[in-house]
């Protein structure tokens, strides 16, 4: 376990290392934030004393170098259009999308998962096939578009939820999250149904397939012969086979839940750090840009770690170390 | 080159007599009315971006055609010049009709360069990984995993605000997030395939490597080639949508279904649903068609469930 744990840590660092050069050499590479910040009548000296100020004379590689050392302390700039750490800015709105994103987590366990289990139960009934047909139109709809119909029909004809904000905020155990609030309910209900909403349809699908595999299984007849009810043995029995791949897969899309984001609060306005980095690309805020795609990277690559280290605890069956070479 | 796929793999019918492979997977196919409607419908979306500027009841992008005094009228709505919008304008006077009409065509034209380009380039690098394995395989699969572990709307976002905006630019990000998925699943399939005897036989031949892979190794790893492109080709419609919603996508110039939807965005709160509306059913019909057609494919072309 720990020669794996510290081989998997080692891969993440370095994909970690890749995606930041990738990243800043790429963002590197894009337009000249100068002519987007300075007006256009400004002095020859203007300009240059600001291109100092911003470290943008610097060679490429050294520019690179400071940023990494600058990183591994937690500053990845200052951002040219607030003139604030980026990542400060990054981590004040992070709440917001992560608060966006569990919510949007719990409707897809809450939802995703009675409804995959009847369909895999009754695959032949009606009610079945409809929840079928309905995953396979929760794939197909555009994620954006089905926000927009969602505030049209709840916030502009029904007028019954609030369309855009996350609403009033509470403190509790010194987090401040408007999940503490009635009102901030009724403003994450939208945009996490609207985020939830492909997940659905995903944990329906498998957890339809693993129902449908596990009950041709010897285990399930052996407990059905041993005279326990159907209910038990669905419950109890089938679930704890078919959770691991669901868990799994739960844990990875929750780092794409966190980049889909991007397109939720857009929809919602809702404050978090998905609609900053849209806003950021337009005015070519490179520290911001830089410092959002680091931190989410850090954010999956840390998701994906924990996924595998939780596969092998939840599955006894799963040897992660391997073999000693 | 058609894929031929019973034939190579001996699996001919005798008693089918003139029956070829492909006719009796058309046969199955068709045997779902489910996967015959989303066929009829995805051909016929087809057909509309093909004909798209001949049918269309205007130039929606020439402005001498558009009227700012027919802006925002309602679906089925009469214009000045005596023109009949079934689906309404949008704020500029243009018939939603015939935006939608140009912006299938956009969608569908993207989607599908994207798609074929990342096939081609992740078959290449599937085959090479499989048939050369070592260093070369480790180091492609390495790349395609570290890719995938990445949600695509993240890659897309990294490679948009390196790249900058534009058509090209999209579709450069449309075949880096696609390329991973046809790299692994060539490289599944052939390296099952590579220990066939029809292989060992064309080595023994001594024939070249290039005809060994293109000619043999490759048309037997189709079948669940194809059945990846379908979905992707739906997923990369999807993503180009969503892009060009953010303002990242496609420029105003060549408007796709997803901008328009954005366009439609701000009227969506006075009411005027029919601006974001309409181009998000044409959107949805063409995924859920391509969907149909894929999931049939999928049990069609799958050797477990083949009778």
């Amino acid at each position: 376990m720990t020669v794996f744990l510290i081989r998997r840590l080692m891969q993440s660092f370095v994909v970690l290392i890749i995606m930041s050069l990738l990243v800043f050499v790429g963002v590197f590479a894009i337009g000249n934030p100068i002519d987007i910040l300075i007006s256009p009548d400004a002095t020859q000296q203007e300009i240059e004393r600001a291109t100092a100020a911003l470290g943008l004379d610097k060679p490429m590689w050294e520019q690179y170098w400071i940023f990494l050392v600058n990183a591994a302390h937690g500053d990845l700039g200052r951002s040219f259009v607030f003139n604030e750490p980026a990542v400060g800015i990054i981590l004040q709105r992070l709440p917001a999308t992560l608060e966006l994103a569990l919510v949007a987590m719990l409707l897809t366990v809450v939802i995703g998962v009675p409804l995959g289990l009847w369909a895999g139960l009754k695959p032949d009934a009606f009610s079945g096939k409809t929840i079928m047909a309905g995953s396979i139109l929760g794939f197909s709809l555009p994620t954006f578009w089905v926000g927009l119909m969602l505030i049209m029909l709840f916030a502009v004809e029904l007028k019954v939820l609030p369309s855009n904000g996350r609403g009033a905020t509470a403190e509790f155990l010194f987090i401040r999250s408007s999940l503490f609030t009635r009102d901030g309910w009724a403003h994450v209900a939208m945009p996490a149904t609207n985020l939830a909403l492909v997940n659905i349809a995903l944990v329906i699908r498998l957890i339809r397939a693993g129902v449908r595999e596990a009950l041709l299984m010897d285990y399930v007849k052996f407990a059905r012969a041993k005279g326990l009810g159907m209910r038990r043995v669905i419950l109890v029995h089938v679930m704890k086979n078919i959770m691991i791949p669901v868990i799994t897969v739960l844990g990875l899309e929750f780092g794409s839940l966190i980049a889909f984001a991007v397109v939720t609060e857009t929809i919602f306005a809702w404050p978090g750090m998905g609609k900053l980095i849209i806003d950021s690309i337009n005015l070519l805020d490179r520290p911001v840009i830089v410092a959002y795609l680091m931190l989410t990277v850090l954010l999956v690559t840390l998701i994906n770690l924990l996924v595998d280290i939780a596969y092998s605890v939840i599955d006894p069956r799963i040897r992660l170390a391997e073999p000693e070479a | 080159m058609t894929p031929d796929v019973g034939d190579l793999d001996g699996r001919v019918d005798a008693g089918g007599g003139r029956e070829t492979p492909l006719g009796r997977l058309a046969v199955e196919f068709f045997e779902s009315r489910l996967a015959g409607i989303g066929f009829t419908v995805f051909a016929a979306i087809a057909l509309v971006a093909l004909l798209g500027p001949v049918i269309a009841p205007q130039n929606p992008y020439d402005l001498a055609q558009l009227d700012i005094l027919d802006g925002r009228l309602e679906p089925l709505s009469v214009g000045s010049n005596g023109m009949t919008y079934w689906l309404g304008t949008d704020d500029q006077g243009r018939d939603m009709l015939s935006a939608i009409l140009y912006g299938v065509r956009t969608s569908l034209v993207v989607g599908a360069i994207s798609t074929a380009a990342a096939l081609v380039l992740g078959s290449a690098l599937g085959l090479i990984s499989a048939f050369f394995g070592d260093r070369i395989d480790s180091l492609i699969m390495r790349a395609a995993d570290i890719q995938l572990s990445f949600p695509a709307i993240l890659i897309a976002l990294i490679l948009i605000a390196v790249l900058g905006k534009g058509v090209d630019k999209v579709i450069i990000a449309l075949i880096t997030v696609q390329w991973a998925y046809y790299a692994r699943t060539v490289r599944g399939t052939a390296l099952v395939e590579r220990r066939k005897e029809y292989i060992e036989a064309a080595v023994s031949l001594a024939l070249p490597k290039m005809r060994i892979l293109l000619r043999h190794l490759l048309p037997n790893c189709l079948p669940p080639l194809v059945v990846v492109a379908t979905v992707q080709i739906a997923r990369a419609i999807t993503l180009e949508a969503t892009l060009s919603f953010l303002g990242l996508g496609l420029p105003i110039t060549e408007p796709s279904l997803g901008l328009l939807i954005a366009n439609g965005f701000d009227y969506l709160m006075s009411g005027r649903y029919w601006i974001s509306f309409f181009p998000g059913i044409a959107l949805l019909i063409t995924i859920v068609s391509i969907n149909l057609i894929g999931d049939r494919l999928r049990d069609v072309l799958n050797p477990r469930l083949r009778r």
